[in-house]
């Protein structure tokens, strides 16, 4: 059976603020410069891509109580660098990661809405949760949020900003200058929402934006996370780029939509994917192997060992084998502002695996962290990884990939060289953009029309 | 007085949808179908950066426009909804290369730490021409946009429990001012070092937690984003009493002031002074900007004759906080030095229509005073600061650890 070739969607993650980012090269460089934005964001637009990706955070990270220094430290407010962004692109999508916990959603909505008519129906929402006092210390509420509350605030959040976008219809401006009627509707704007986090009435004062709402991405892996996502994203922020973890993701959302009246074209699963391209595939491998090495310094592995042994390790040898002692298991962690240390649910059994696996292999703290820690997922020449992606996208692996380079502003200008006109001239990839709209790049339904499209069926 | 040449005044330009009549929009040279697009912004302040001025302001309000002072309206003769002044001010910034964009922030119902990282990041994306205009809304439908305060409402303007809520705003603004300025300085401008040799790329040493505590709000940072070429970008507000006065001279670089001649001017510039110095900042450079509100044509009888026409269209006549002028670009230029000459070191210009008041200020008013040598020829400056004469302020953090 042949069924018709997929179309891969591509996007670029600006390098963020973890040791995937090479900050140390030669040619890394500012990571808080305009300059570096306008730079990576063109690039994005001249190979086609459908969007850029910008993360947040909003409190520097800590571990053992100090500002942790080994990373890329410091970034730029997000809505504003998108803002600025949409000056120096016609076409790119501008994907921003904004917290629904130290927001509300009048402001969140007018910002959106903004960005969404100053990029010409460009704007995109990764919507993400959290509840840690440790962030909230910067902000007017602190940490109010207990943890298992922190996905219905997210999904009522993002329906109270739905309702604020849809208080306009699109049609209430007159502007006529001869009869003086400037609004059709004098209640244009209009919301009552009342609900278990948000109680707020009034009128809404950003008018209908060009996309309606701004495209959702939802990037929480958790039961209640895919739900979410599920019912309210139009893409998944995700983090299975290899093979078999990406299908078993990728059929396990894809079946959740039914409940929620959604087809499977409807939500678009891209992970997260970083890459080591050169002239040849052996030297692609050699050239990965020492990126791994330059993103695991031996300081650096020590502290990403603290993250499963939850205690101070700096007077082991990172060249040394792996700690006799067993991790802290007390609440209190030794590493703040980090949502990977979540992922070790079970300290002491990842602790005895890694051990095992250290003694098997003959390998040192530094060898661990990088075996164990993320190998790049697309090594190889252009060829290589056009036809691995290619693979990936079309086995249902993924519908596209949000690619991490690992150095600021010039890691994707190969890719975009290389890579980008292989899949072209495959037929799998677009050559030109679709319409002036990020839901036309990602072929999804204006919200209006999603609606009518209900209330047909 | 007159044999000495007059000092250079700066000017800027308040940017509020068509122009500041209510029903400018109605007027042809305005695009009313177009204030929701990049390209309208992108082309008001491309006039004014070619008028030289010093900066632009852009309005902003968490809620539409009103004729009403506390409460909305239910009008649809008149412009509402507006976008968010910050990201407008973002949009434009790679666009223009000289002009400052200072847009306007509701300290009321938002974060000073999402704020003071928009407005370092604005410095970064205009390379140091980014300011910010703080306000207060005493507005009860914009608190219920909010839903998490209620603020007492105002019943009489010049009543003690009206004169306490402003007070409380206004003090929350101040305490907001500060917790802006402290994360602009939380980093140091060389804490990021990049040391290969030892792994690290900042030095936290020049980090700083802030520290904030205050009645409304405590915030903890450093801020998430570097020190902004500015040091500190612009704080500017508008004043029209004794407690606003006291938050500009206490925490603002220019304020924006409303005499309607010149020896009210006189009065209030003493007063702010007066604050100046009870807060220790005597030796500090803050500006007082004029607030007008300008009709402005080369023939006195057709702007007067624009502005009734447009009171009509409007059914009524247009009031405002500031002095309205009607006239010529020479009459308003003898009228700037006259307000000048009591203290003021600048205008901020309210152009009635947008379309028609701001080139007529950079074609008309601009040229005039440049003949008179009141007004630059040419940008002296590349960042904001330095195009109003403010030095680059060290760090405060910076200068404890050596004290």
């Amino acid at each position: 059976m042949s069924k018709p070739l997929k179309q891969i969607h591509l996007a670029a993650h600006f390098p963020g603020v973890n040791n995937t980012t090479v900050w140390s090269d030669p040619r890394a460089g500012s990571h808080i410069e305009f300059s570096s934005f306008a730079h990576f964001a063109r690039t994005a637009e001249r190979a086609k891509f459908d969007f850029l990706f910008l993360a947040e955070g909003l409190r520097l990270r800590e571990q053992g109580g100090k500002i942790y220094d080994l990373d890329v430290v410091g970034r730029p407010d997000t809505f504003t660098v998108l803002a600025a962004l949409a000056a120096v692109t016609e076409h790119l999508g501008l994907t921003g990661t904004i917290n629904s916990t130290f927001n509300e959603p009048y402001e969140v909505a007018r910002q959106f809405a903004t960005l969404d008519h100053l990029s010409g129906g460009r704007s995109a929402w990764n919507v993400v949760t959290s509840w840690d006092a440790f962030t909230g210390e910067n902000f007017r509420r602190g940490g109010f949020l207990p943890q298992e509350e922190r996905y219905s605030r997210a999904k009522e959040f993002l329906a109270t900003a739905n309702e604020l976008f849809d208080s306009w219809h699109g049609d209430e401006i007159l502007a006529d200058q001869e009869t003086g009627t400037f609004l059709r509707d004098a209640q244009a704007g209009a919301f009552v929402h009342t609900g278990e986090h948000f109680d707020i009435h009034g009128r809404f004062n950003v008018p209908r934006s060009p996309q309606g709402r701004p495209v959702v991405f939802q990037a929480g892996d958790s039961d209640e996370g895919r739900e979410f996502a599920a019912s309210s994203a139009d893409a998944i922020f995700s983090r299975y780029a290899t093979l078999e973890a990406g299908q078993a993701f990728y059929t396990d959302v894809k079946n959740r939509l039914a409940k929620y009246g959604r087809r499977h074209d409807q939500l678009l699963i891209l992970p997260a994917a970083t890459f080591t391209l050169a002239d040849t595939d052996a030297e692609a491998e050699e050239l990965a192997k020492v990126v791994r090495r330059q993103q695991v310094s031996g300081a650096t592995a020590l502290k990403h060992l603290e993250f499963v042994w939850n205690r101070d390790l700096s007077a082991y040898d990172p060249d040394g084998p792996l700690p006799d002692i067993d991790p802290d298991v007390s609440d209190n962690h030794v590493s703040q502002g980090r949502a990977q240390v979540r992922m070790y649910r079970d300290p002491l059994a990842t602790a005895r695996e890694w051990r095992e696996l250290a003694a098997a292999n003959n390998w040192s703290i530094r060898d661990l962290v990088i075996e164990t820690g993320n190998r790049q997922n697309f090594i190889g020449s252009a060829e290589t990884i056009a036809r691995t992606i290619n693979e990936f996208v079309q086995a249902d692996a993924s519908d596209g990939f949000i690619l991490v380079p690992h150095i600021t502003p010039g890691g994707l200008d190969e890719f975009a060289d290389k890579v980008v006109p292989l899949l072209q001239e495959q037929g799998v990839f677009r050559t030109e953009y679709e319409g002036p709209t990020l839901r036309d790049q990602l072929g999804l339904a204006h919200p209006d029309d999603v609606r009518d499209e209900r209330v047909a069926s | 007085m007159s044999s000495t040449p007059p000092s250079p005044l700066h000017l800027a330009v308040a940017l509020d949808g068509t122009g500041w009549h209510p029903a400018s929009w109605r007027e042809p040279v305005s695009r009313p179908r177009d204030l929701f697009t990049a390209a309208y912004w992108a082309d008001l302040v491309a006039a004014a950066e070619r008028g030289l001025l010093d900066f632009v302001t852009i309005e902003d309000g968490l809620g539409p426009q009103s004729s009403h002072f506390l409460d909305p309206d239910e009008r649809t003769d008149q412009v509402r909804g507006r976008l968010d002044a910050v990201l407008i001010a973002a949009r434009i910034a790679p666009l223009t290369r000289h002009i400052g964009l200072v847009p306007t922030a509701v300290v009321t119902h938002t974060e000073p730490f999402h704020i003071s990282k928009a407005i370092a990041t604005l410095d970064y994306v205009s390379t140091g021409r980014a300011g910010l205009r703080v306000q207060i809304t005493a507005r009860p439908n914009e608190s219920a946009h909010f839903g998490r305060r209620t603020i007492a409402r105002i019943q009489a303007y010049d009543s003690p429990a009206a004169h306490e809520v402003v007070t409380d705003l206004f003090d929350e603004a101040a305490d907001y001012v500060e917790v802006v300025r402290r994360l602009w300085d939380s980093w140091e401008d060389d804490a990021e070092i990049r040391d290969a040799a030892t792994g690290r790329f900042i030095d936290r040493d020049k980090l700083h937690y802030i520290d904030f505590e205050g009645r409304h709000f405590s915030v903890k940072g450093p801020s998430i984003t570097p020190r902004p070429p500015q040091g500190q970008p612009l704080v500017s507000a508008l004043a029209h009493d004794t407690v606003p006065y006291r938050l500009v001279a206490r925490a603002a670089d220019i304020g924006y002031v409303t005499p309607f001649d010149a020896d009210e001017a006189r009065t209030i510039v003493a007063r702010i002074r007066a604050e100046q110095n009870a807060a220790g900042r005597a030796g500090e450079s803050l500006h007082v900007f004029g607030d007008l509100v300008v009709f402005l044509d080369d023939d006195p009888a057709a702007a007067t004759a624009r502005r009734d026409r447009l009171d009509a269209l409007a059914g009524q006549p247009y009031t405002s906080d500031a002095l309205i002028f009607t006239g010529t670009p020479s009459e308003l230029a003898d009228l700037l030095q006259e307000l000048q000459s009591a203290g003021l070191t600048g205008f901020r210009l309210r152009p009635a229509v947008a379309g028609h008041d701001l080139p007529a200020i950079t074609r008309g008013l601009v040229p005039e005073l440049q003949r008179r040598g009141a007004f630059r020829h040419a940008y002296e400056a590349d960042t904001l600061r330095g195009l109003l004469g403010l030095a680059r302020p060290a760090n405060r953090y910076a200068a404890a650890a050596t004290a």
